[in-house]
């Protein structure tokens, strides 16, 4: 059953997005799990060794606890994480009518301290908001990145394709040029992954931590000279919303480790 | 309170089996070798030792240098003497310490 | 001997001698390398040995010859040596030579191991050689040594 749904999702994906001359061909794609060494895919296997599931054991706490005096834990409205959260993360960013806007993840868990359980949003990249980010994803494991035809998302993710071939900073290069054109090649001594985001929030060993998406998106621009766009920017979330795009089908492998 | 995990073989122990045991525990090891961008220094903070006791003895311990990788994980292995907890203990600097204990399950 | 060339010469330190020692003797202290060299990781085995010179042998290392980030590299160790009360391995430690400090972790062991293989994850600043060297109850070393590669990722935050 799993292939037929992907093969209909990557169907749908192509649908609703036109096929550059440059983007990796279906078959061509590999996620940053396939394109690492063997002992870094080790450590991630193995969710005893897997540094990001500390992460997780961290967000396990967190759900079930009132967040202050009086106040709904996560679970108060969800209930049992593994049943509500299934598949959610696979097919984030989502639109969020309230805003009239995409939201990712970690915007929606803020939404959620917020507006329902009426305490104050913790920052992203803390470690209590990539605890519960981690805790989420991880209940999209193994699952399809799904595609989403929501026409109301559709000029954000146009907006975010734009973003991704747009060249920038002091190395005017873009995204499209390194994950599209130059995968698998040597960036000093390691090699261009394609840039799929299917294990978010990720333990990356090069900052000894989990971090999310938009961290590494801020990473890859300074990685160009560019001046990366702020945490929580529509430009991340729209990146992000084309990612996820361009990534659909793929099967989620969160919460990862990558070098 | 840190976030650690222990992991004893979840298949059947009998009395005499060499086991491996398996620790990690979420902490920085802060080497106190980095720099912030303006130049400051950023302290060492690391954890310095582990115990590891079960069955009234402490049947391993270690001692840490900056060099551990952040998360420090570690494995060895304990001959499963009886049915019981085993309990590990990491200390370091400013005053961290933590326990975490998990029960051996051990067939006669 | 000539005459000095000046009077001064005989009583005073020549003041352009002095300053350019300092100079020279503080661009020393300047380029001293923020890392251990090879030789500080022999004085460290030597310090764990007490002066002793382990032996190759009995000790193996399993590490990666080559790792795509120095950050969290697994390195195993194993000593081929039995457990028995009376006769076993002692201490297990492993020393780096290029970190900022030649020691690793020291693993202290009894016959209640029932084997001597230790698991760990260490940072590794850059390619070099990691040496584990093993105490016997009989109060001997032996060690063993490899090379590793390091590589470093891009797009970082600096």
């Amino acid at each position: 059953m799993r292939p037929l749904v992907s093969i209909v999702m990557l169907g749908l994906a192509m649908a609703v997005l036109p096929l550059h001359a440059q983007d990796i061909p279906a078959h061509d794609r590999l996620s940053g799990f396939e394109m690492m060494g063997a002992d870094v895919q080790a450590m991630q296997r193995d969710d005893f060794s897997n540094p990001a599931m500390l992460s997780v054991r961290e967000g396990e706490q967190l759900w079930s606890r009132a967040p202050a005096q009086g106040k709904k834990s996560c679970q108060g409205c969800h209930h049992d994480v593994a049943t509500s959260m299934t598949g959610v993360a696979a097919r984030y960013p989502a639109f969020d009518a309230g805003s009239n806007r995409p939201i990712d993840l970690a915007g929606r868990i803020q939404q959620c301290q917020t507006e329902r359980q009426g305490v104050q949003a913790a920052p992203r990249e803390s470690a209590l908001l990539l605890a519960l980010q981690a805790l989420v994803a991880l209940q999209s494991r193994g699952m399809p990145i799904a595609a989403t035809a929501d026409p109301r998302l559709a000029a954000a993710r146009e907006r975010g394709q734009a973003l991704f071939n747009q060249r920038f900073g002091q190395l005017n290069l873009s995204c499209a040029q390194c994950h599209n054109q130059n995968w698998g090649k040597s960036l000093g001594g390691t090699r261009i992954p394609q840039g799929h985001p299917t294990g978010y929030p990720i333990f990356r060993m090069e900052w000894q931590a989990v971090g999310s998406l938009q961290r590494r998106l801020r990473n890859c621009l300074t990685g160009v000279r560019a001046e990366p766009f702020a945490p929580g920017s529509p430009e991340l979330i729209e990146i992000e919303l084309y990612l996820m795009q361009r990534s659909a089908g793929m099967a989620m492998d969160a919460p990862a480790v990558r070098p | 309170m840190a976030t650690a995990n222990v992991l004893i073989p979840r298949s059947v122990i009998r009395k005499g089996d060499i086991v491996t045991l398996k620790a990690i525990i979420a902490h920085p090891m802060e080497t106190g070798f980095r720099r912030t961008e303006t130049g400051g220094e950023i302290p060492r903070n690391i954890i310095r030792h582990v115990s590891c006791h079960y069955d009234g003895v402490e049947v391993f311990s270690c001692d840490f240098h900056p060099s551990i990788s952040a998360n420090p994980f570690l494995a060895f292995t304990t001959i499963a003497t009886k049915t019981g907890p085993v309990s590990f203990i990491w200390t370091g600097d400013n005053g961290f310490r933590h326990v975490e204990t998990a029960i051996m399950n051990v067939t006669d | 001997m000539s005459q000095p060339i000046s009077r001064r010469c005989e009583t005073e330190p020549d003041r352009r001698a002095v300053i350019l020692a300092g100079a020279v003797l503080g661009t020393l202290l300047a380029v001293r390398p923020a890392q251990a060299m090879p030789d500080d990781m022999e004085r460290a085995i030597r310090a764990f040995t007490d002066g002793a010179v382990p032996k190759p042998g009995k000790v193996a290392i399993e590490i990666a010859p080559l790792v795509e980030n120095g950050n969290a590299v697994s390195i195993e160790v194993a000593v081929d040596h039995p457990m028995l009360p009376g006769n076993f391995v002692t201490d297990i430690a492993i020393f780096n030579e290029k970190n900022p400090l030649p020691g690793v972790a020291v693993f202290h062991l009894t016959p209640r191991a029932g084997r001597a293989h230790v698991i760990t994850r260490m940072r590794l600043a850059t390619s070099q050689h990691v040496t584990a060297v093993a105490r016997l109850s009989d109060g001997s070393f032996w060690s063993d040594a490899r090379e590793v590669i390091v590589t470093i990722a891009a797009c970082t935050e600096e």
